[in-house]
């Protein structure tokens, strides 16, 4: 029995809004092990963000609201605590670190001042202890000569350092769950292998479980166990990192694939996907890649495709038409183009 | 001993830019003639500023050893100025900081609760924006009559939806920036996410309202005063010592004078200094003026 940390099972957040409802996390379920890396991957409006808010009960209600489905972190249903038992797991079992680190930091609050914050707020320790383990963890984060740094204000930090920073306050409180909504989108391509090398290290220095959100699966490649790809609102494909780049199924998740540059392969052109995330009102009956999908058939329009298992429940897909590949093992696709169905 | 770095560490700079602003220092340097004079009144002035001397009255200014004259009790125009400068900043003062607390308390509150909290406050807001003040003023004085304490609360009562409406604003604007959100994710409670987070994120521009707002409420104050409603007889108040020489306006214009000189210098002073405080903690303002 695999030991989850985090059991998300059939979330489902809502949104009113003057139009209508917005089904933003439509009855999504997935497991996050202990010390293990999940990978959320989608394009914008996919869902994503609502899912990581919705697990720190930070939804805006009104107009928000989480409709139905559990939460389970560490056996106890998040949905049922009190905003007050919230609190204290924020911050101390779950923190978060988010995309834009220029604006993450309070701008007229030294950067100690806020790190100790936040151990202040769940240790009961002294000023002058959270100062202490303040600059501990910022040499852990690697950042130099962190004393002097304490009295930074952000706007003196560059992007990455202050990325740097939010890690180190996120990691103050020895969090077990990490929550990394798109940590390195807004840094340039060398900051980005710095942070994640950092947040790997991290990981094994206090075997915090990570739940990775990105559009961004080089991110994902380097970083994640299992990914779960969304697709408006929705779970499309589930599977180990491995599995989804060498025999991903969705067409989705086929075309996310396709659209970034890979070094081992030669590409004239890269295939985006055409077309939008459809809007929540104009949402098709049927399979909700419908409209853009390419392997599209008369079912698809009309009815939606529920996610299924195979090999064993480790990996899911919600398609009709899935990328179907022969029984194959692992050797045998050393070579094989990433979309294995076209090949074939 | 290395030093210390604190958020005064760019006092020099700001202090260079407000130097720029020649109105501003101008206006600055009247202040604190003013504030001067009021502070060492009773050191400064030769007269007591209530003793009436009816056998010097309407004494014209630099004769007897009176400088700027006597009134119509012969009470010495200087010393009755140099006290009455020390009400008008009081009131000033107090006003707009009871305005501005008001205010910024109801404006955080309503911007960051939003929903009927923000629509309650705002409504009050509106109600107290139509409602003609001084008709308000002159009401509530009529009941409870006129002291300066009184005056006090009842001009604070009146400017503080300004605030509110400007914190309101900034709060919005704020609301949804990340390092809110991230606060909210490190647990903190939505009395520390208000205070610690965005009240000081929002300072400037009350500084800078608070500024400008003082004037209002020395001349609103002067207003009352003039009207019989504010600060009574005998205190020296520049307003009610306007409203005394209005009747001798054409037999010795001095007792109008130099009381309306008072005001007008200090309202113009605050203002030159409010607009140059602007210029310097708002440079984006500043560049877009330019």
């Amino acid at each position: 029995m695999a030991d989850n940390l985090l059991e998300v099972k059939d979330l489902r957040t809502y949104f009113r809004t003057e139009e209508g409802v917005v089904k933003a996390v439509d009855g999504i379920s997935f497991n996050l092990e202990r010390g293990k890396t999940l990978g959320i991957v989608g394009e914008s409006g996919c869902g994503k963000s609502v899912t990581s808010l919705s697990i720190m009960r930070l939804i805006p209600n009104p107009p928000g609201k989480i409709v139905s489905g559990s939460i389970v972190f560490e056996g106890k249903d998040l949905l049922t605590k009190t905003e007050k038992q919230m609190r204290g797991i924020r911050g101390n079992d779950i923190s978060m670190i988010f995309q834009e680190p220029m604006t993450s930091l309070n701008p007229i609050m030294k950067v100690g001042t806020q790190i100790s914050e936040a151990i202040l707020l769940h240790q009961k320790i002294g000023t002058t202890d959270a100062k202490k383990k303040a600059i501990e963890m910022l040499t852990r984060v690697g950042i130099p000569m962190p004393e002097k740094r304490m009295d930074s204000y952000p706007h003196q930090l560059s992007g990455g350092m202050r990325q740097r920073v939010m890690i180190a306050m996120a990691l103050s409180c020895n969090s077990k769950l990490l929550i990394a909504d798109e940590p390195t989108t807004a840094l340039d391509v060398t900051i980005q292998a710095q942070i994640i090398d950092l947040m790997k290290k991290m990981r094994s220095e206090f075997g915090t479980s990570i739940i990775l959100i990105t559009h961004d699966l080089g991110v994902v490649s380097g970083l994640a166990d299992d990914v779960v790809v969304m697709y408006a609102g929705k779970i499309v494909e589930k599977a180990a990192v491995r599995d989804i780049f060498k025999d991903a199924r969705h067409p989705y998740t086929i075309g996310l694939l396709q659209s970034i540059p890979r070094i081992d392969q030669e590409v004239e052109r890269l295939q985006a996907i055409e077309g939008v995330v459809p809007n929540q009102q104009e949402m098709p009956p049927g399979c909700a890649f419908y409209p853009r999908c390419v392997r599209a058939t008369e079912r698809c329009r009309t009815e939606a495709p529920p996610l299924e298992s195979f090999d064993a429940g480790k990996r899911a897909v919600a398609c009709w038409n899935a990328v179907k590949r022969e029984a194959i093992t692992m050797s045998d696709t050393g070579n094989a183009p990433m979309d294995g169905g076209k090949a074939k | 001993m290395k030093k210390r770095k604190t958020i005064f560490s760019g006092a020099p700079r700001l202090l260079k830019v407000f130097a720029r602003h020649r109105l501003g220092i101008v206006g600055l340097i009247a202040l604190s003639a003013f504030i001067v004079i009021a502070v060492l009144a009773p050191v400064l002035v030769r007269f007591d500023p209530y003793t009436m001397d009816l056998e010097h009255a309407f004494v014209p200014a630099g004769s007897g050893g009176h400088l700027l004259g006597t009134d119509n009790f012969g009470r010495d125009t200087f010393s009755r100025l140099a006290y009455g400068a020390r009400i008008s900043l009081l009131i000033g003062i107090v006003v707009v900081t009871l305005a501005a607390v008001v205010g910024t308390i109801l404006g955080l509150l309503s911007g960051y609760y939003g929903g009927w909290v923000d629509f309650t406050v705002m409504r009050l807001v509106e109600v107290f924006y139509s409602f003609p003040f001084l008709i308000l003023v002159i009401a509530v004085m009529a009941i409870l009559g006129p002291s300066i304490f009184n005056v006090m609360w009842v001009l604070g009562l009146v400017h503080w939806p300004s605030y509110a409406r400007l914190v309101r604003g900034q709060v919005l604007s704020l609301r949804n920036i990340e390092f809110i959100q991230a606060a909210k994710t490190t647990g903190c409670s939505d009395s520390r996410i208000i205070f610690r987070h965005i009240m000081p994120n929002t300072i400037t521009p009350i500084i800078v309202q608070a500024t400008l707002g003082i004037p209002g409420a020395i001349l609103s104050s002067a207003a009352l005063g003039f009207l019989g409603f504010g600060v009574q007889q005998p205190t020296p108040e520049w307003g009610s010592m306007v409203n005394e020489g209005k009747d001798y306006i054409l037999l010795n214009s001095d007792m109008i004078l130099w009381p309306g000189l008072c005001i007008f210098l200090v309202v113009l002073s605050f203002n030159f200094i409010g607009d140059a405080l602007r210029d310097t903690l708002d440079p984006r303002l500043s560049k877009q003026l330019k």
